[in-house]
């Protein structure tokens, strides 16, 4: 499904992947596919209020998560990417902290972490990544050193007027950014035929001369070579890079939705095509990359993971009330500290 | 300073006040050597918008600039406010300081979750590791004989959403100083330029100095401080509350008032966000009386916000209930019928007769 590249510069000179980084690639799926249902399972037993899952998008998140450099780059991501957020080595209990109802942004670093607050509003961070990269341009920074944005949303964003100022503000400006639209077929209950116009979010950029990309969602290796191919073509100056990974929402909208009122289970099942888990177990077996061993302890390593991060999400209290006030702002204003003194003696919890 | 002058050409030359030099300019003047400045002393600061390069803005307020400063630093974008909005937010994330422009207040709307959604959450959002030093232009209230959305009153609406700061310069002085103050604070701030004001001319007393120190030392009031309200007369019957272009209608009312033996005092409020309850409190609590005058529409506007400061603050010292002289409840009309709509001399003066003759029981 993989179009050939457009692209100005390709990454040519960079080596095919590793039997070990292709192990690595497998082990972040199966760590965000086990961190995914354990998720769900989560919000059934009042652990956490709601999430948003992934399950079926591992190959389009973790693939593209992999090619972000963490010194230099940044990514904007929105409600549904934890496979992201996984691959770039975020820390899993800040990121879960947003479903767990304890801050809306998440409690990691953004900064550290390269990777913005989680982004609620569809299609809201999609500018940020147009004014982070141009901001790389007038940074004065030789080209080596500068940054990418890549910013995620998915087809029901695509609709959003703000994704049509982002493409033509980028290309205009000619700003290194990339857009991974992660094309899953739903916007919750909406089919893709029902959102997208002509058929495809790649085939809009042509309208801003920004190369596209439309890639096999679900394997892992396509998403990464043309995700490391976009980044080489922002990075040698070129300007953006429309990049449309074809995948499959498998699981509901969120933990409050019921697919059940706009889908059929036989439907998903000829919709969602293969696994891309078990199709790409299957050809590093095929291709001896990686034998039954292997796959026992990625699956073991994903359980732990699994547990830690559900023991530090069961740890993690309320933040102080307090904070409602001093985060506000840089400098809070004079009836906003008058506000939290009134709600501090007021308040039983303080 | 001089330099920037010469340079911009259109300052005349300075005038010697005491050690500070005080310079007669245009609100234009003032803002467009304020922006010179902020940039010159702030190498993070970017300065764009729809037609602020080269041309210099539609009411040439970053005119110059772009030729002095580069295209990097000054430039135009394409026609959409959201992504001027939204890009500032990326802008900010990447460490710099932005001063977007949106051409006129109804265009703010387009932009509308990218300010209330985005710029003013983020800091929030992100545990203040993020913080937005943004600040927003808007040209901003009417009496311009404008077409429709070119003369809008957003203050109400900027000052309700949490995360962001509003004001509103008076004078060409305080249009120099507080945009300097704002551009150089780390939180958002929504610059609301008073465009009926861009081109009358007054003393603005130029000092790299703290500048409401220098203002006292120049003997000029301003409260001594860049953050509050500022007492634009002095007076003992009664208090006008205003902001922007109805600041100086407020002065006018107050030398007609006099003429009858009324002698009223106008308060200047700058900061529509966070609004100087103790500055209100001291005026009102003196005169007894107040009347505040904004252009927006009476329901839900500031007016009634700042009435209830003053209640809250003089409930027993005040001799009649607060009054609001406002624009009506409707959208802003075309210029033929501006003059009914905006707060006028008669309506003012109709505002205060209320108020001294109001008797209790």
């Amino acid at each position: 499904m993989t179009t050939k590249p457009v692209l100005a510069a390709v990454d040519e000179d960079a080596a095919p992947l590793t039997h070990e980084q292709l192990r690595e690639l497998y082990s972040l799926m199966a760590s965000v596919r086990r961190l995914d249902s354990a998720a769900v399972a989560w919000q059934r037993q009042g652990i956490i209020p709601g999430y948003a899952p992934q399950l079926g998008q591992e190959a389009a998140q973790v693939g593209s998560g992999y090619a972000v450099d963490r010194t230099r780059d940044f990514v904007f991501p929105t409600y549904r990417e934890m496979g992201v957020a996984r691959a770039m080595g975020l820390d899993m209990v800040g990121y879960m902290s947003t479903h767990k109802a304890t801050w809306h942004g998440g409690m990691y670093n953004p900064l550290e972490s390269r990777f913005a607050p989680i982004q609620a509003v569809v299609a809201g961070s999609v500018l940020h990544a147009v004014g982070w990269a141009h901001g790389q341009t007038l940074s004065g920074k030789p080209d080596g050193e500068r940054g990418v944005a890549m910013t995620y949303f998915g087809d029901g964003a695509s609709s959003q007027g703000d994704v049509h100022e982002a493409m033509n503000f980028a290309a205009v400006m000619k700003a290194p950014v990339v857009f991974f639209i992660q094309n899953n077929g739903w916007a919750i209950s909406v089919p893709t035929e029902r959102q997208v116009a002509g058929g495809s979010v790649a085939a809009r950029a042509a309208g801003y001369g920004i190369p596209s990309l439309q890639v096999d969602g679900n394997d892992v290796v396509a998403v990464h070579e043309a995700t490391r191919s976009a980044f080489a073509h922002c990075r040698a100056g070129n300007g953006p890079v429309v990049i449309e990974a074809m995948t499959y929402r498998r699981g509901p909208h969120s933990t409050a939705d019921d697919p059940g009122r706009y889908r059929t289970l036989e439907e998903e099942r000829l919709s969602a095509g293969e696994d891309p888990l078990e199709r790409f177990k299957q050809r590093l077996l095929s291709e001896g990359v990686a034998d039954t061993a292997f796959f026992a302890r990625a699956q073991q390593q994903a359980q732990d993971e699994e547990e830690a991060v559900r023991t530090g999400i069961e740890a993690l209290g309320p933040r102080p009330g307090a904070e409602m006030f001093s985060l506000v702002f840089q400098e809070p204003t004079p009836t906003l500290q008058s506000q939290a003194t009134a709600w501090r003696k007021e308040s039983e919890h303080v | 300073m001089s330099e920037a002058a010469t340079a911009l050409s259109f300052a005349p030359g300075p005038v010697t006040m005491e050690t500070e030099p005080v310079l007669h300019l245009s609100m234009q003047q003032a803002l467009n050597r304020a922006l010179d400045e902020i940039l010159a002393d702030h190498p993070k600061t970017v300065i764009f918008g729809e037609d602020c390069g080269r041309l210099g803005g539609v009411f040439r307020i970053t005119d110059g600039l772009q030729a002095k400063h580069g295209e990097e630093r000054v430039f135009d974008t394409p026609l959409a406010e959201s992504a001027i909005l939204g890009m500032s937010v990326g802008l900010a994330m990447a460490g710099f300081h932005p001063i977007p422009e949106v051409q006129f207040d109804g265009f703010a709307y387009p932009a509308i979750n990218q300010i209330v959604c985005q710029i003013a959450r983020m800091n929030y959002r992100s545990r203040g590791t993020l913080p937005m030093p943004i600040t927003l232009r808007v040209p901003s209230f009417g009496g311009i004989r404008a077409p429709e959305h070119h003369g809008e009153s957003l203050e109400a609406l900027f000052a309700h959403v949490p995360g962001l700061k509003v004001v509103s310069p008076s004078t060409p002085h305080d249009a120099y100083h507080l945009l300097k103050y704002a551009a150089t604070r780390p939180d958002p701030v929504i610059f609301m330029e008073p465009k009926s004001r861009y081109w009358q001319k007054g003393p603005v007393v130029v000092s790299t100095a703290t500048p409401g120190q220098a203002m006292l030392d120049a003997g000029m009031d301003d409260g001594g401080s860049l953050t509050g309200a500022r007492v634009a007369r002095e007076g003992r019957h009664l208090t006008l509350v205003a902001w922007g272009a109805m600041v100086a209608r407020c002065l006018q009312v107050a030398e007609l008032a006099a003429e009858d033996g009324i002698d009223v005092e106008v308060v200047d409020l700058r900061w529509l966000k966070p609004i100087d309850a103790e500055a209100l409190a001291r005026s009102v609590g003196k005169t007894r009386r107040a009347v505040v005058v904004h252009e927006a529409p009476l329901t839900s506007g500031l007016g009634a916000e700042v009435a209830q400061l003053i209640t809250q603050h003089c409930f027993q010292t005040l001799k009649a209930p607060v009054e609001r002289v406002t624009g009506f409840d409707v959208p802003y009309p075309s210029g033929d019928l501006e003059d009914e709509y905006i707060p006028n001399i008669d309506r003012i003066l109709f505002g205060i007769q209320r108020v001294l003759e109001y008797r209790r029981g």
